[in-house]
């Protein structure tokens, strides 16, 4: 599944920096019903994890309330250069995965 | 006496401009993005925020994908969409030589599905031809928009004005009432914008996904409580066009989003 992900390329060691994350997925909340009337299954992303090389930085709970192709922000300092992993779980062994590397002067 | 007449024909004269009121200047044309509030715009304008794009990145994908019992990606035929399909987009829905009548850019991906990939068709809607013609659309973006210079297609915009001015459904209501008479006003607390397809498919927040201009023409539709028209019809392809053509010269905005 597609994932977007904004990381500055290139910081100054100790820069507050923000992550933006925007990942596919239908987020089904497992309220709906069909016009038949059979409920429509859960289907959503459970939790969120970014390691930055190697270490959880940052770590997210989300709930069937969540839209659709969930967007997630948050910051971080940077302090060496290196890769940021990105990590979305969910429902029915949903896994996905994607990267983005930073150097830092 | 007199008097009486003089307030009924100023009544009668006061009514006689929204009566005429319709067609909006050209340079009055107004994208959708220009009803929208300050996050809704930041979230277009951000292609790492925008979720219209998570589909442009998976049409790319498809667009390289080989399919069909001709085993050929429209890449194949196309290149790169980068050069092969700018501007394509913006002069939608066109004329089809074979069919002799205007087509979507949805049908032109369908037909050529059906005669070069020898594949299925992707039925309306569904993810793959929205993230196909989304991600066609995209190298459109910033390109004004050509729809109907075709002199071919002259009778189907007329008819898609006479749709567009047609009332229809409980509330006899015709797009005309609304997008062109009373934009910038309210309905139910959501902004009336100007109907300009400026931006399609595009991501509406409502929807949760990316929908095409067929689908939001018949929630319209539906809204006034009328019939809307199947997927494909003849009738919706003609206001897609008429709607497209009306906005000539606008540049594209694929993928938007809208609330």
């Amino acid at each position: 599944m597609a994932a977007l992900i904004n990381v500055p390329a290139k910081a100054k060691r100790g820069d507050i920096i923000e992550i933006r994350t925007l990942t596919s997925h239908i987020m089904e909340t497992g309220f709906r019903h069909t016009v038949e009337g059979a409920l429509v299954p859960r289907d959503i992303i459970t939790s969120f994890t970014c390691r930055y090389n190697g270490t959880e930085i940052f770590r997210a709970d989300l709930f069937p309330a969540i839209a659709a192709n969930p967007y997630l922000s948050f910051f971080t300092i940077a302090k060496e250069s290196g890769k940021f992993e990105f990590e979305w779980t969910g429902d029915n062994g949903y896994s996905t995965t994607a990267s983005a590397s930073i150097t830092v002067e | 006496m007199i008097l009486w007449r003089a307030i009924a024909a100023a009544i009668l004269f006061a009514g006689i401009p929204a009566l005429l009121a319709g067609e909006i200047p050209p340079d009055a044309r107004r994208s959708g993005y220009s009803f929208m509030g300050p996050d809704t715009r930041a979230m277009q304008d951000d292609d790492t925020s925008n979720p219209g794009m998570l589909f442009v990145l998976d049409g790319e994908t498809l667009w390289r994908k080989k399919t069909g019992s001709a085993d050929k990606s429209c890449a194949d035929c196309h290149g790169d969409a980068r050069s092969s399909m700018k501007g394509v987009a913006a002069r939608y829905p066109a004329f089809d030589k074979a069919l002799a009548r205007p087509v979507t850019l949805d049908q032109r991906i369908n037909l050529c599905r059906t005669n070069h990939q020898q594949a299925t068709p992707l039925p309306y809607e569904s993810r793959d031809i929205l993230t196909l013609s989304a991600f066609v659309a995209h190298q459109s973006r910033g390109i004004a928009i050509t729809a109907g210079e075709d002199p071919r297609l002259a009778p189907f915009v007329e008819q898609g004005r006479k749709l567009y001015l047609q009332r229809e459904g409980q509330l006899n209501l015709a797009c005309t009432n609304c997008h062109d008479d009373n934009f910038d006003k309210r309905l139910a607390g959501s902004p009336i914008t100007q109907a300009q397809p400026t931006g399609y498919p595009l991501y509406r927040l409502e929807w949760q996904t990316l929908g095409s201009l067929e689908r939001r023409l018949r929630s319209c539709m539906t809204g006034v409580r009328a019939q809307a028209y199947e997927y494909g019809a003849p009738e919706l392809v003609a206001l897609e066009l008429y709607l497209m053509s009306r906005a000539r010269g606008m540049p594209m905005e694929t993928p938007a989003i809208r609330p």
